[in-house]
């Protein structure tokens, strides 16, 4: 079983709703993002979403764009990115790490390479964003070969035909976009997203999370309600993009541990 | 080649083009083709399309023999498919009257664009008073300085024009805005993208609607000259215009089909926007071509005198007709396109736009090694009045 497999079969069997904060890599500097890792996990992170700075993210609102910039500052590729959370791994072997990010970096590493490098060095699931299952069908094929879980989205505007297509491709967890927009927006709108998880599950093997636009302990209460995981992003890179250096681990393990709390 | 076919049903021009999008589009990009293949078969549409091209825009536009410069270049003879004669001053709009068609057809009220010269932009704003609908153009901020123009003539046209501060704050910005703001109204937005790039149906549909240069060219050439040109030459931004002269003679052998990118600085400098000359395969935008990146992927910040130009990729079926040697890329600096939109303004009275005088810069260059009755035809693509800010600040004047 993988390891994101088995978090969720771990949580399911005890009651609990998984939580998986997001961050940049690389964001605020590349020095500090293995310790904010460690620092997500001892505020109660279950699964972490480990982005890849990209210099074009089109899906992304300001703060998540901001965190991209900052850590493009820094000169931070994929292959840093591998090399972080082959570091995280010496030390934790048991959460689960999820890259997210967009098809370029890993389109100009080639898709074999990057899966079996990102496996050897510990990564679990990969999300990209503009890879829709019509054109990821190479990619997939190279992560799976890799044991990494290709994890896709699903939206509000994902009529059932492809919800089909995508249940039948998707491993580990599907992420659902909680609202029509971009990451960090403000639309969210709680009951229509409990009635779209209830439909969904009829077709879906897979846990479902739910993201975009989750900002507060309240939000992410009554999201977990009706999804298998809350992915909590911008919000967390705000509180980032607010500390110091100095700071930014004990803020973000106290801000994950009050969502934790929320979801329990 | 009797089977040139593209792109497939899913988009693809061979390994280029597809749909890289994020899952929250794939619906509407589903429903904006299911649109355009009824619109395609439906004669109403395109009995519409072409009565607005006549009456509103002003086609044909006519075919020019530049014969002063021709005659001091002591080469070929150049001539000009006069796209700058459109109504709002290049062949944009000729994509925009097609899409703006489109949202009518299905009952968006709202149109957005992205813009770099602001000629996308100024022709959404035109299609979309013309029609009735609100207008947002997104244009990056650094653009938004170099053409001030044409971003009072939006305004003018009762467009709002958000200026787009995040990255290189030019046209690739302006187009993540643009989707972004598409991805959020999606129920109610229709996106005019203005380059034959974007995600699938897009570089089909910008090409379709800019086919009519190139079907327009070849019969007006038949009839002043009784011959089609030996060489085609169009600029090449994200490539609407240059697909649209190249793709009705992409099957007419003995046609040399010539693109050319904005060589900014000089290729071997990096300091371009030339992604056909010296980039690698890549996924920006939502599709796969031909792109400026580097090592890591990310992708690098271009440069070019010219806004239109500016851009780090290009569509995807200019990435094909390379791959299959069909079209050859070539790249003018900028010091070479101003030296032609002098030549042009000079020798033959026509103030061209930036863009389009890379194209005739090589046009300039290739012409004397080539016989004096061979013929190139030159897209100009449009005028330059937008320019004159650019070009006075050049020379070190303000106006
Ligand atoms: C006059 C003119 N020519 C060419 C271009 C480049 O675009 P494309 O390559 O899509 O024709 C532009 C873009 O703004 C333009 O305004």
């Amino acid at each position: 079983m993988s390891r994101i497999a088995e978090t969720f079969t771990r949580l399911q069997a005890a009651g609990e709703k998984a939580l998986i904060p997001f961050i940049t890599a690389g964001d605020p500097n590349p020095g500090l993002t293995v310790s904010l890792m460690h620092g997500l996990v001892e505020g109660g992170a279950d699964v972490i979403e480990l982005g890849i700075p990209f210099s074009d993210p089109m899906a992304d609102g300001p703060v998540i764009q901001r965190a991209s910039e900052r850590a493009l500052l820094h000169k931070v590729g994929l292959r840093n990115v591998l090399g972080m959370v082959r570091e995280f791994r010496r030390s934790n072997q048991q959460t689960p790490v999820v890259l997210m990010g967009y098809l370029n970096p890993v389109h100009v590493l080639g898709y074999e390479v990057f899966a079996q490098e990102a496996a050897a060095a510990g990564v679990d699931g990969v999300l990209t964003v503009d890879c829709p299952p019509e054109e990821a069908a190479e990619l997939s094929a190279a992560l799976i070969a890799a044991k990494l879980d290709p994890v896709f989205l699903i939206a509000p505007t994902t009529p059932l035909a492809r919800v089909k297509q995508i249940a039948a491709l998707a491993r580990g967890y599907v992420y659902y976009v909680s609202l029509k927009g971009v990451t960090g927006a403000g639309n969210l709108d709680i009951d229509d997203v409990a009635r779209k998880i209830a439909a969904l599950r009829e077709f879906l093997d897979v846990p479902i999370g739910v993201g975009f636009g989750i900002r507060d302990a309240e939000t992410a209460r009554a999201i977990s309600t009706a999804a298998d995981a809350v992915v909590v992003g911008s919000r967390l890179v705000q509180e980032i993009e607010a500390a110091t250096p100095e700071t930014a681990k004990e803020q973000l393990t106290r801000l994950v541990a009050s969502l934790k709390d929320a979801i329990r | 080649m009797s089977s040139y076919d593209f792109p497939d049903a899913r988009g693809h021009f061979g390994p280029y083009g597809g749909v890289y999008v994020a899952e929250t589009l794939m619906a509407a990009l589903d429903e904006l083709n299911a649109e355009y293949a009824r619109a395609k078969a439906d004669p109403a549409f395109w009995q519409e399309y072409h009565y607005e091209l006549k009456h509103f825009v002003g086609r044909p536009s006519p075919i020019y023999h530049a014969k002063r410069w021709s005659e001091q270049l002591g080469g070929a003879q150049i001539y000009f498919k006069r796209e700058d004669l459109n109504h709002t001053g290049a062949h944009k709009v000729n994509n925009t009257i097609g899409q703006a068609l489109l949202a009518r057809r299905m009952g968006k009220k709202r149109v957005i664009a992205e813009t770099g010269a602001g000629q996308h932009g100024v022709a959404s704003a035109t299609v979309a008073a013309r029609y009735g609908m609100e207008c947002v153009v997104y244009m990056g901020s650094e653009d938004v300085k170099r053409q001030a123009p044409n971003v009072f003539r939006m305004k003018l046209l009762g467009a709002t024009v958000v200026p787009v501060e995040s990255g290189s704050k030019t046209l690739k910005d302006a187009l993540n805005e643009a989707m972004r703001d598409w991805v959020t109204n999606i129920d109610s937005t229709f996106y005019i993208l203005g380059t034959a790039a974007g995600p699938h149906p897009y570089p089909m549909l910008v090409r379709d609607f800019q086919r009519i240069i190139g079907i327009e060219a070849k019969e007006q050439m038949q009839e002043m000259v009784g011959r089609q040109p030996d060489m085609v030459v169009a600029c090449v931004g994200g490539g609407s215009n240059a697909i649209g002269i190249f793709h009705p003679y992409v099957e007419v052998e003995g046609v040399r089909l010539v693109g050319v990118e904005a060589g900014g600085d000089g290729v071997a400098t990096g300091r371009h926007a030339a992604p056909l000359s010296a980039g690698k395969p890549g996924v920006l935008h939502g599709f796969r071509s031909y792109l400026m990146q580097d090592e890591n992927g990310q992708i690098i910040e271009t440069h070019s005198v010219s806004a239109g130009l500016d851009y780090p990729g290009v569509g995807p079926e200019h990435s094909l007709l390379k791959d299959i040697g069909r079209a050859e890329y070539v790249a003018i600096n900028d010091d070479e396109a101003l030296k032609a939109f002098e030549d042009c303004c000079h020798l033959e009275g026509i103030i061209p736009a930036l863009e389009s005088s890379h194209a005739l810069a090589y046009a300039a260059k290739i012409a004397p090694t080539m016989a004096k009755d061979q013929i190139i035809l030159v897209n100009l693509s449009g005028r330059g009045d937008k320019d004159i800010n650019t070009v006075a600040g050049l020379m070190g004047l303000t106006l």
